[in-house]
């Protein structure tokens, strides 16, 4: 069973594979120690399990696009699933006409080696034709969704869509053209044999009454049919649509806990072509929403990098983000973009990044702490002085002996420096902390600022217990070491970008202000809450552009009203402060002011 | 320690032939903020690492400026003080001129060790 028009498939089928493995097992090569000695030590565990059933349900069911918007999960879904169960019904159907084996082409083109099988075949061979009609009429109403998207993609909950180049255009091209062929090149066949499900016979009766049923035209519909799988097969592993395949390798190196490392590494490789710049990064991202400045979100950032783009134009893409986390958070394939931003900074700043300046730091001298908390204010609460005066309250009321870290001079927990990639002058500051606060003996480690809590928590790797002071003041509060009387205030709260979408922490600043306020929700929370705009992520924001940022924010905690606004964050804090009618209060303060006595 | 104030400053005069004028131009591309720069010095007021030591942002990015990178560092390595900034931010918070002066010590950096090399 061979006919000429399955060459362009099987080369394309060829093609794809190895390229693909060739890909993939140069950067598997390049997994970094720690990397590959987690791959090793998990490769045949049982994470095998939940890794499968992520793949099933992000790969095919994309069960997060699902959630972030019903129609736009439904149209990847139909392509995505439906194509996949075409293949599969497919493969069945050749099976059972079959038994005894097959080319493997022969089950992608069956109707075509075996037109009769509806007729004179096995019982199941009418119900499988019906079936795959039915498929094919799943897979078109995703493509209707699709290429309605590109002409109008509101409908489909994106305000923006991403702007591909002229390969990926191509390969997309070739895709939309695949489902079309296929039931042309079937009816084609149905219009000569009558065979097929209910759509393909109706297209084969509309063929035949328009005069092309003829094996000539019927073969040309075949070829065309290759040709378009063909070329998607090839153009694959050069365009976005390598994610197809790349998704799934890289599910099942997270789940075997591979991350990101501080340069650009094997998994990185995975993750840039994992993305299948689907443009859900971009509605989020308040560069884009309050600056309109559309180059720089998660996707531009991985395509440049993987299509090795100007070195100039990687560095600006890469600056200019408030390094907020949301793009993060609503990307459906789960990249990490953070750690890749800062490859892409230390790289551009690696002739800097020396580490000499911090030995004035060594002067700084411990405190013996033993049985207290060590209370870390943070560089900003310098400037917000009245949340480090609440926290000393409410540490009082709580009878918490504790030390004031940096009461004195302002250390900087180093988070700003990992930010912009300055890794090594990160890790010597860090070190230097370390030797303070091991030396002080504390107990626990209390800070005020999510930046500094966020390095705390990941980078540090204390023995001791690290929180937030929303932690701290909700543990006092449930513990009963300090009774608060709700003051009845209206209150609106704002995340801070580090603390919510950094480190998880939603549900403690919350019972906090319930616990001594009125909790208002708003309509841009959790982890959807808009940076404040003074995020200290970006370098090369100037303060009229950090102000729109902040405004759409401010809106956001305004709209319902609110006597007060509460934040956690003494950045945050004194970025909401200015030109706001409501007043602005850290939690510590509101909490401060209402402690019964 | 950095004593900021209102001291007596020494005379000084700048050889306009030695200056170099040229890495003032870049700064402002790159930073096009710092040209609202009143040198009021609230930068310098606040900075964690002025602090500690006699880092003053506020001269350096005068002197910068002004082509006197010379004066900036004992050492050959021209970056040396600027190497001290921890880039907490509170010095672009202060500014009353909104000028981000974290770019402007990134910049900076950048600036001279390009110079160097």
């Amino acid at each position: 069973m061979f006919s000429f028009f399955v060459i362009p498939f099987c080369l394309g089928v060829v093609a794809l594979l190895v390229i693909s493995i060739l890909k993939y097992y140069h950067w598997i090569k390049q997994f970094d120690r720690k990397q590959q000695a987690l791959v090793r030590r998990n490769i045949l565990s049982w994470k095998f399990v939940p890794a499968l059933w992520e793949m099933f349900r992000e790969c095919l069911l994309h069960w997060r696009i699902t959630k972030h918007h019903v129609l736009l999960g439904y149209m990847h879904r139909s392509l995505a699933f439906g194509w996949f169960l075409l293949i599969v019904v497919g493969f069945v159907q050749a099976m059972v006409a079959y038994p005894e084996g097959h080319h493997f082409y022969v089950a992608i083109f069956f109707n075509y080696f075996e037109p009769r099988s509806t007729v004179s075949g096995s019982a199941a061979m009418p119900f499988l034709a019906h079936l795959m009609d039915a498929l094919l009429l799943y897979v078109f109403s995703g493509l209707t969704l699709a290429i309605l998207k590109r002409f109008w993609s509101k409908p489909l909950g994106m305000k923006r869509t991403t702007r591909h180049n002229l390969t990926d255009r191509v390969a997309k091209g070739a895709l939309w053209c695949i489902f079309p062929l296929r039931l042309l090149a079937e009816g084609a066949t149905a219009s000569i044999y009558g065979n097929g499900g209910f759509l393909v016979l109706a297209m084969g009766r509309l063929m035949q009454q328009i005069g092309m049923a003829d094996p000539i035209v019927e073969y040309q519909f075949w070829m065309l049919y290759s040709l378009a799988l063909g070329i998607f097969f090839t153009l694959m592993p050069f365009t976005r649509y390598m994610h197809i395949f790349t998704e799934v390798f890289l599910i099942y190196f997270r789940k075997m806990g591979l991350r990101d490392s501080n340069t650009k590494s094997g998994y990185t490789l995975f993750e840039l072509s994992a993305c299948s710049r689907c443009g859900i990064c971009i509605d989020g991202c308040p560069i884009n929403r309050e600056l309109n400045i559309t180059d720089i979100q998660g996707v531009y950032l991985l395509k440049a990098i993987r299509n090795k783009d100007v070195y100039n134009r990687i560095e600006d893409i890469s600056k200019m983000c408030m390094v907020c986390g949301r793009c993060s958070t609503e990307c459906p394939v789960g990249i990490d973009l953070e750690p890749i931003r800062r490859q892409v900074r230390a790289e551009h700043v690696k002739e800097i990044d020396r580490t000499e300046g911090y030995q004035y730091l060594k002067s700084v001298h411990s405190f013996n702490a033993v049985g207290r908390v060590a209370y870390f204010g943070g560089c900003m609460s310098h400037l917000t002085p009245s949340i480090t005066h609440a926290m000393e309250q409410i540490f009082e009321a709580a009878g918490q002996s504790y030390w004031h870290m940096d009461g004195e001079g302002t250390l900087c927990c180093g988070r700003p420096l990992m930010q912009q990639g300055l890794v090594k002058q990160a890790e010597e500051l860090r070190n230097l902390n370390r030797r303070i606060i091991k030396k002080s003996n504390a107990t626990m480690l209390v800070t005020s600022c999510p930046i500094c809590y966020q390095t705390f928590l990941h980078d540090y790797k204390l023995d001791i217990p690290v929180l937030h002071h929303s932690q701290y003041i909700d543990m006092l509060i449930q513990r009963g070491k300090i009774k608060i009387e709700p003051s009845g205030k209206r209150v609106t709260y704002h995340d801070p970008c580090e603390l919510g979408r950094g480190c998880g922490v939603y549900e403690e600043p919350r019972h906090v202000v319930a616990a001594a306020a009125t909790l208002l929700p708003t309509q841009e929370e959790r982890a959807k809450s808009l940076c404040c705009g003074f995020n200290l992520g970006n370098t090369s924001i100037d303060s009229n552009q950090q102000t729109p940022i902040r405004d759409a924010a401010l809106r956001n905690l305004l709209d319902p009203n609110p006597d007060l606004i509460a934040t956690a964050c003494p950045m945050c804090k004194k970025a909401l402060t200015h030109a706001n009618r409501v007043a602005v209060e850290d939690i510590a303060e509101i909490v401060a002011k209402q402690i019964k006595k | 320690m950095n004593r900021f104030g209102f001291q007596i400053s020494t005379a000084r005069s700048i050889d306009l032939d030695r200056a170099d004028a040229k890495l003032r131009q870049r700064l402002l591309e790159a930073v096009p903020s710092y040209r609202y720069c009143i040198g009021c010095g609230g930068c310098t007021a606040t900075c964690s690492a002025g602090a500690f030591t006699d880092f003053n942002i506020r001269k350096t990015h005068f002197l910068f400026s002004r082509g006197e990178v010379d004066k900036l560092s004992p050492t050959p390595m021209p970056d040396v003080d600027l190497n001290k900034c921890m880039l907490c931010g509170k010095c672009t918070l202060v500014c009353p001129r909104g000028v981000n002066t974290r770019g402007l010590i990134m910049q900076m950096r950048q600036l001279l060790v390009n110079k160097q090399s």
